[in-house]
């Protein structure tokens, strides 16, 4: 177990590298833009860099491409350093740090919530096919998948708002100080990020159900005489699940996207407000270092999947 | 016609009074729906079996030989599946009457199957343990803490060596002919008074085979057991079984003692499979004779005997009535019009 | 389970269905169309709203002949009347207008968009595919390091570098979208590449073109024809959604998730019509798209098909009244 994960650990290195080649050359594609903002704003202007070589000495834009390349890919490896925000006389980390548990919050209770919600009706829709569960629920998936999370967003804050006077809270107070008052921040937008990711894993919940269902051991154990709660939730869902977990490592990259816009509408200071906020200002260090953590985080969560698969799956071997 | 069968005074099926047959199928019928159309999977099956005995069920695939056995305990995907018609009574009980629960007590208890691709009738998730001791736990055969000893006397039983170690293990880390015998010790867990095997060594090399079916033969007498055994390989058929049903387009076509059939077939399609089997006794001079043409589609037969667009011996009232099952002589039965001697 | 399909059994599976047949006769659309109705009804109403929307788009200028920003100050969100059937914006612009023209502009990015990414999914895709070695490995090893991405990120990222446009969030979501299908299009290829008659095109010294062109294109154009439809629908979303967050197409263009932005969510509580109907739009056309690349993946993909798996408690229907007892009931 130990010498796979390492093993793991050390295959994910050259995707690493590769994927820090493209956050890199894709944010410095035009980095001529950001001297001729910093230049013509003024706080630049008034501080000790005068002339644009200045300034692209300073920031040590002058040097070739690939030495700059090194120059941050070594402050992050040495020193998991991110850089300096251009804007703001802060680290890029400590930006990020912030605004971390905010979004892995939002992005975890939205993942309990899909999961809590699609697999149990998923199972149902599977083993009650045609009944009137599994046309509610079929249903619920198909708008779900059709409804933008940004809408729906939109329309639970205006609505409520305008009949009720009630607005989403959105000061958030540490879970660990007082849970309720957190909770009561959170839930509303992990509802919604919840509900369009559970439509896509009832879906696969279901078709893996009826795929299992097919299968010659479910008909082993219904000839031992068991009853149907045990041939599914011991035989079938097991089995259901293998296929799930993948979905949830695909579901993850969708989640953090999703994180961005409901943090937004909601108005919560997480990572994403931060990158929205850096893209309108071209705070390049600060997105560079987004970009970068969440190809990381998504990198990480997929390393997890897999060794999910091996509580679930004997036939996955870690020791070989 | 089902009901020409059901009301004939069959041969084997057992007269009022005798209580010698463990199971009796009277004119059960199953059929598949894909949309309109209707399979008859099994259409108008009798027989019975009596305790102890080993009845055969032989036909090619598509015959119906393997749905007449999962009918049998109701183990037929529904929907698309329905047993339309017929009585399975097992020692004096409606089988198709019974509720779910009761049919539940059944099911791994009374009657155990065994299956035919051990690759993947077991459950690849559980371990063989976890599997094993199921039947024991919910039918309370066994106290909870004498399933384990159980569970490694079945796997002696089964001559799986080592048993301790592979108790724990999981079906991928077993052979198919090992996954087989796990199955049978399933099956056996516990003692059930019929055993219904579909053909319980297709999947499995030769030498398997037989190792296969002489272990079921030995446990089923140890235990007094009947048992059915659905195969298409007559060279099965002749060495393990006391009876044999041939089936083909979801009936049976003949029926009586293994003597009976291989020493006097009577229905042209027994004929053509006995031809069609290489048998170590033949001359040197005789050559294998398939049987022409394809299966019926048993969503569409043809008018009267569906043996019939096949048949070598066929006449024109084959083509037009579809002939019942009637004894030949004594328990020998056969549903064919014409009298094939020879 | 016992009924394996003998060949007599395709044959009247195919004759079972004459007077279909007859009625289309040859035409494969014709035919495909009477399939997808038959077979799969919200497939064809799914096929029917994208018919809408496609009509919508390219009759935009027929249907709202005033344009998406027509101000009109006296007319300052009105709610829905006779006049203007879904009510004005806060610029007095008539919100039907702005939906239809809004109709216009997700076809063109959805299928330029689509477009582009399907061309960059087949030709990464098939190159990958086909000539493996180290070719395969160094491409799939920046796909890898690409998809590691979630996509928001990427297309804001992207957007913060090119800036908005029209023209801008075309050219970055086919790219996207068009890096992560080539996973589907090279995992086609390589089964399609093991077929015999690839062999065959091979020792027949058929140029390595010719068969990419003639032999490998064809056999995957199953699921790229699947990809195109699903790709349509994530475009629409993903373009309404960076729209949303003001960073896609920039206003006074009407995209449906730019009505929906944040800069009019003061106004929206004053017109909540403002906040509904884009929302709407975009719902239904996600939806018809959904719904008909469904009864598309499943109608060309036989391994998708779900095929019915009941509870292994057969049904008994008796239409008789069974036998008391075991021997009873039929020995005379």
């Amino acid at each position: 177990m130990g010498t796979y994960l390492l093993r793991r650990l050390l295959a994910l290195i050259p995707t690493l590298l590769i994927a820090s080649i493209l956050v890199f050359s894709v944010v410095r594609l035009v980095p001529g833009n950001v001297l001729d903002l910093m230049l013509s704003e003024n706080d630049y202007s008034a501080s000790s860099h005068d002339t644009r070589a200045d300034l692209e000495r300073a920031l040590g834009l002058d040097d070739p491409i690939y030495i700059q390349y090194f120059d941050w890919i070594s402050d992050i490896v040495l020193r998991g350093d991110l850089g300096e925000s251009l804007w703001r006389n802060t680290s890029v980390n400590t930006e990020i740090a912030e605004r971390l548990p905010v979004t892995i919050e939002l992005g975890v209770l939205s993942l309990l919530i899909a999961l809590s919600i699609a697999i149990p009706v998923g199972v149902y829709s599977a083993i009650r096919q045609e009944a009137l569960g599994d046309h509610l629920g079929r249903s619920f998936s198909i708008i779900a998948l059709a409804v933008p999370n940004f809408w729906l967003g939109t329309m639970v804050v205006i609505l409520p708002a305008m009949w009720w006077g009630w607005s989403p809270p959105n000061t958030i107070e540490p879970f660990f100080s007082d849970p309720i008052e957190n909770l009561k921040v959170f839930l509303v937008p992990s509802l919604i990020l919840g509900a369009s990711l559970s439509a896509v894993v009832m879906r696969m919940t279901r078709t893996m159900m009826l795929e299992v269902l097919r299968q010659d051991y479910i008909r082993t154990a219904w000839a031992k005489g068991l009853r149907e709660r045990k041939v599914v939730l011991r035989h079938a869902v097991k089995n259901a699940m293998i296929p799930v977990i993948t979905l949830v490592g695909i579901l993850v990259p969708i989640l953090f996207g999703g994180t961005v816009i409901i943090e937004q509408i909601f108005r919560l200071p997480g990572i994403g407000q931060l990158l929205l906020d850096s893209v309108s200002n071209r705070d390049y260090p600060i997105i560079t270092g987004i970009f970068l953590i969440s190809g990381v985080v998504v990198m990480l969560v997929n390393l997890l999947v897999d060794l999910c698969y091996g509580l679930l799956d004997p036939k996955v071997r870690y020791d070989d | 016609m089902s009901e020409a069968i059901a009301n004939q005074p069959l041969g084997n099926a057992s007269a009022p009074g005798t209580t010698s047959s463990l199971l009796q199928v009277d004119s059960l019928r199953t059929v598949f729906r894909q949309g309109r159309r209707e399979v008859k999977a099994v259409d108008g099956v009798s027989f019975s079996v009596a305790r102890g005995e080993t009845l055969a069920i032989v036909g090619e695939s598509g015959s119906g030989k393997s749905v007449t056995a999962m009918s049998l305990l109701r183990l037929i995907p529904s929907p698309p599946g329905e047993i339309i018609d017929g009585d399975v009574f097992f020692d004096g009980r409606n089988l198709l009457d019974m509720t779910e629960d009761e049919l539940r007590d059944i099911r791994g208890n009374e009657i155990a199957m065994i299956f035919q691709e051990p690759m993947t009738s077991l459950n690849p998730v559980l371990t063989v343990r976890q599997q094993l001791a199921e039947p024991m736990r919910v039918h309370h055969k066994v106290k909870e803490e004498d399933i384990e000893a159980r569970c490694l006397d079945l796997l002696r039983q089964v001559r799986i060596p080592d048993p301790e170690t592979r108790l724990d293990a999981y079906p991928h880390q077993f052979s198919g002919g090992m996954r087989q015998r796990v199955m049978i010790a399933m099956a056996l867990a516990c003692e059930p008074r019929l055993l219904i095997a579909d053909e319980p060594t297709t999947a499995l090399d030769v030498t398997v085979q037989a190792q296969i079916l002489e272990l079921l033969k030995d446990l089923t007498r140890q235990h007094g057991s009947s048992m059915i055994l659905i195969t298409h390989d007559l060279g099965v058929v002749a060495r393990y079984a006391d009876r044999i049903n041939v089936m083909y387009a979801g009936r049976v076509v003949e029926s009586g003692t293994a003597l009976e059939i291989f020493e006097q077939p009577r229905h042209p399609y027994t004929l053509g499979l006995i031809n069609s089997m290489p048998r170590l006794d033949a001359s040197e001079k005789a050559r294998l004779i398939p049987i022409e043409g394809q299966p019926p589609d048993l969503g569409n037969l043809p008018p009267g005997c569906p043996f019939s667009p096949r048949c070598p011996f066929a006449v024109d009232q084959c083509r037009r009535e579809d002939p019942p099952l009637e004894p030949y002589q004594g328990q020998h039965l056969k549903a064919c019009w014409v009298n094939v001697d020879e | 389970m016992t009924t394996e399909t003998t060949p007599a059994a395709v044959t009247t599976r195919a004759t079972t269905t004459p007077p279909l047949r007859e009625r289309l006769g040859d035409n494969k659309v014709l035919g495909f169309i009477g399939r997808l109705i038959k077979q799969r009804p919200m497939g064809a109403f799914g096929a029917a709203i994208c018919i809408l929307l496609l009509l919508t788009g390219i009759f935009a200028d027929v249907i709202a002949p005033e344009g998406y920003n027509h101000i009109n100050p006296i007319d300052r969100l009105k709610p829905p009347s006779a006049e203007y059937w879904l009510g004005t914006d806060q610029l007095g612009r008539d919100l039907f207008a702005r939906i239809v023209h809004g109709a216009q502009l997700s076809v063109i990015v959805a299928f330029a968009a689509t477009t582009l990414s399907i061309v960059i999914s087949a030709v990464i895709g098939i190159t990958s595919g086909y000539f493996g070695g180290r070719f395969d490995m160094a491409s799939q090893r920046v796909v890898d390091g690409w998809m590691c991405f979630p996509d928001l990120i990427i297309l804001i990222v992207a957007v913060s570098v090119l800036g908005p446009g029209t023209w801008q969030v075309i050219l970055i979501l086919g790219l996207l979208f068009g890096i992560s299908g080539s996973r589907i299009v090279r995992s086609s290829v390589l089964s399609v590449k093991q077929n015999i008659y690839i062999h065959a095109a091979q020792s027949m010294g058929a140029s390595t073109l010719r068969i990419l062109v003639m032999h490998i294109l064809p056999n995957v154009m199953a699921p790229i024809i699947v990809l195109f439809t699903t790709r349509l629908a994530a475009v629409i979303l993903a373009e309404s959604g960076l729209s949303f967050l003001g960073l896609g197409i920039p206003p006074p263009a009407p995209s449906w998730g730019g009505m929906l932005s944040l800069d009019g969510r003061s106004y929206m509580f004053q017109a909540p019509w403002l906040a509904i109907v884009p929302g709407v739009a975009l719902t239904i056309a996600v939806f018809g798209i959904n719904m008909f690349g469904d009864a598309l993946r499943d109608m060309l993909d036989p391994r998708m098909k779900g095929a019915g798996s009941g509870r292994y408690v057969a049904a008994v229907r008796r239409d008789r009244p069974s036998s008391m007892r075991p021997a009873g009931g039929k020995a005379q």
